[in-house]
């Protein structure tokens, strides 16, 4: 027997981003976009699977034998290569570009989730516990956040050994860096919320910790949460972009977005359509996820919404 | 609390993550079983050469003495053998580099140039393209500047700097022809020739970059702009251009202030990837050598020394919040 929170917070927070997305049109439109790439990553397989093509087989037929370019204009589209295929190899485009969806946002979403994961159980414990408990996760935060950690993952990639899988690699350091963040967040709501009289009633029934927090604490953390694990999607999907772009993400042949537009610098003058279709896909993910995290800000986090 | 207490205070808590940002560096790289002597060791490489190089460059021993030899070196300088084939490596030294036969630190010097034009010029660039706009669009509240303020400043967050740095070269490098793509000519050489390369370098990097001052200048101008303060400064008759430009902005420029320091301090990594994209010799091409040769030395070097820019920069932006609001000097 525990006494409930004034309101539940998940279902009032349904309600808000449902007449958000019903007012914000950018939000609607990033919500749809992800809903489309998202389906993109998961049906890959068949969607190349119609277009009759796949990542991975090279077709040297498609190209110009003289210069290693697509055949054909632009970047050789056609009704067997609907964006293409790529330069010295012929792989289809569309299919890497499809299947690299899945990598973005396999190594984006599973990160974020490490982030989230980290993030909310030590800001939380800090925020509950407070005293040396609170000094030393908020020190910790303090030390993370004035980490290179983009240079400190380069040199990383480039010490760990092959054997240890890149995917993996790539979601625990990405994800590990984002804590700080996201425990600052949940910190700072659980001192407000820790002294309200919900928790203290729960406290002084008798409830623990663990049961404070899943009950009393997490249904009125769940907005910012969100907030911020939307937010941050984009930068991961980046951060696996930028290092598969320096050579140093996932390895090939998996196909990758970051080191499709690395493969594009050397083609920019000649062909540019093999710029345009991965790094169109790469940008329109990092959008969508930006404009509906804003858009879930307004919605659940009025404090710190954009004025319009 | 005097300003010198402050001052010390801040400065020794830097050095405390500093020396913790090197601590766990090391351990990680070392913990890694990655043989940094098995590339030293020539071939073909038998286990006594493999311990020879080993000792030599000082990998036999365990990884906390290792980090105190590291540390010590800092101070007192270091010598790699003995003999004829010794190494020595001046203080303040900051590891050697086997692979390029040069300290780490000349090896950092040699590049940073490079890397700090392209880093000043788009942050100076970003700062005052971001902060206008933001000003702009929050006078223009809900008019047409506004909201194209707000989207292109989405469209800058979403884009990574490559994608830009590479469409900027497609459309103004190729396309248009306006401006040259690549390659970089030192400040003493010709000062004209090395601001007309970095141009399209230095406005990529602040494309990516200012969008996020544009929001956060419009959030805080509207937020300052209705202060009681404000109204009074309107009412005693001061024009416009006053209002905002004297009295607003400074109160805007706090939080704008803190967020150009920690873009200052990470844009190392960001300036790694415009490197590669335009070809230009910078610090960024240095830590790409040393991932190719899995050179040891220099990671960390360069791990240390980005570290070293963001907590310098942090230093400087709280210095910078005292001298621009009084409050923050008393607590």
């Amino acid at each position: 027997m525990s006494p409930s929170p004034p309101a539940n917070g998940v279902r009032s927070s349904w309600t808000a981003v449902r007449s958000m997305l019903r007012q914000d049109r950018w939000a609607l439109a990033g919500a749809l976009t992800i809903a489309l790439l998202a389906l993109v990553a998961i049906g890959a397989d068949v969607l190349t699977a119609i277009e009759g093509q796949d990542p991975y087989t090279y077709r040297t037929e498609a190209l110009d034998p003289a210069t290693g370019a697509p055949a054909g204009p632009l970047g050789g589209v056609s009704g067997d290569h609907w964006f293409g295929v790529e330069p010295l190899t012929g792989r289809d485009l569309f299919a890497i570009v499809v299947h690299g969806a899945r990598t973005s946002f396999l190594i984006g979403l599973a990160a974020t989730a490490v982030s989230v994961l980290l993030g909310v159980v030590l800001g939380a414990i800090a925020g509950y516990l407070g005293g040396a408990v609170d000094k030393l996760v908020t020190w910790t935060a303090d030390v993370l956040l004035g980490f290179p950690y983009l240079v400190f993952m380069i040199a990383l990639a480039a010490v760990v050994p092959g054997e240890v899988p890149r995917p993996l690699l790539l979601i625990v350091v990405i994800g590990f860096f984002g804590w700080p963040s996201i425990a600052r967040i949940v910190r700072a709501q659980t001192l407000t919320l820790r002294n309200r009289g919900f928790v203290s009633a729960a406290r002084s029934l008798g409830a623990g910790p663990g049961h404070v927090f899943r009950h009393e604490l997490l249904p009125n953390l769940w907005g910012p949460i969100i907030v911020v694990s939307t937010l941050s999607i984009p930068g991961k999907i980046g951060t696996e972009a930028a290092l598969s772009f320096l050579g140093l993400g996932i390895p090939p042949p998996t196909p990758s977005w970051g080191r499709a537009i690395s493969a594009a610098i050397d083609w920019v003058a000649t062909d540019p359509m093999f710029l345009v279709f991965p790094g169109a896909a790469l940008f329109l993910a990092t959008w969508a996820f930006n404009v509906l995290g804003d858009g879930l800000r307004d919605a659940l986090d009025p404090r710190t919404a954009v004025l319009r | 609390m005097g300003a010198l207490k402050f001052v010390g205070l801040r400065l020794a808590g830097a050095v405390l993550v500093l020396f913790l940002v090197a601590l766990s560096t090391y351990a990680v790289f070392y913990l890694v079983p990655a043989d940094p002597a098995l590339q030293a060791c020539g071939r073909p490489c038998t286990e006594q050469n493999l311990a020879l190089a080993r000792d030599f460059m000082g990998y036999g021993d365990p990884w906390w003495q290792q980090f105190l030899d590291f540390a010590g070196g800092i101070f007192t300088g270091r010598v790699f053998g003995s003999g004829a084939t010794a190494i020595t490596c001046d203080a303040p030294c900051f590891g050697y580099s086997f692979a390029q036969n040069t300290d780490v630190i000349t090896l950092i010097g040699e590049r940073l140039p490079v890397t700090a034009s392209l880093a000043v010029g788009a942050a100076v660039l970003w700062l005052v393209t971001g902060v206008g706009a933001g000003v702009v669009a929050a006078l223009r509240r809900g008019t047409a500047w506004d909201r194209l303020a707000l989207a292109s400043s989405v469209a800058g967050v979403s884009a990574p700097v490559y994608l830009v740095g590479l469409l900027g070269i497609l459309v103004f490098g190729f396309t248009l022809d306006v401006v040259p793509v690549g390659g970089y000519v030192p400040f003493t050489t010709s000062p004209v020739d090395w601001a007309w390369r970095l141009l399209l370098p230095w406005a990529v990097l602040a494309f990516s970059h200012a969008a996020i001052y544009t929001r956060l200048t419009r959030t805080q101008m509207l937020d300052t702009l209705g202060e009681d303060y404000i109204r009074t400064a309107r009412a005693k008759g001061l024009t416009e251009t006053k209002v905002v430009g004297k009295h607003a902005l400074r109160n805007v420029l706090l939080p704008v202030v803190t967020v150009f320091g920690v873009d200052l301090g990470t844009l190392l990594g960001g300036a790694v990837i415009t490197e590669r994209v335009f070809g230009l010799p910078g610090l960024g091409g240095l830590l790409i050598d040393a991932v190719g040769q899995r050179d040891l030395p220099l990671l960390l070097g360069c791990t240390l020394f980005a570290a070293f820019l963001i907590v310098t920069a942090n230093v400087v932006v709280d210095l910078c919040y005292g001298a621009l609001d009084p409050r923050a000097r008393l607590s």
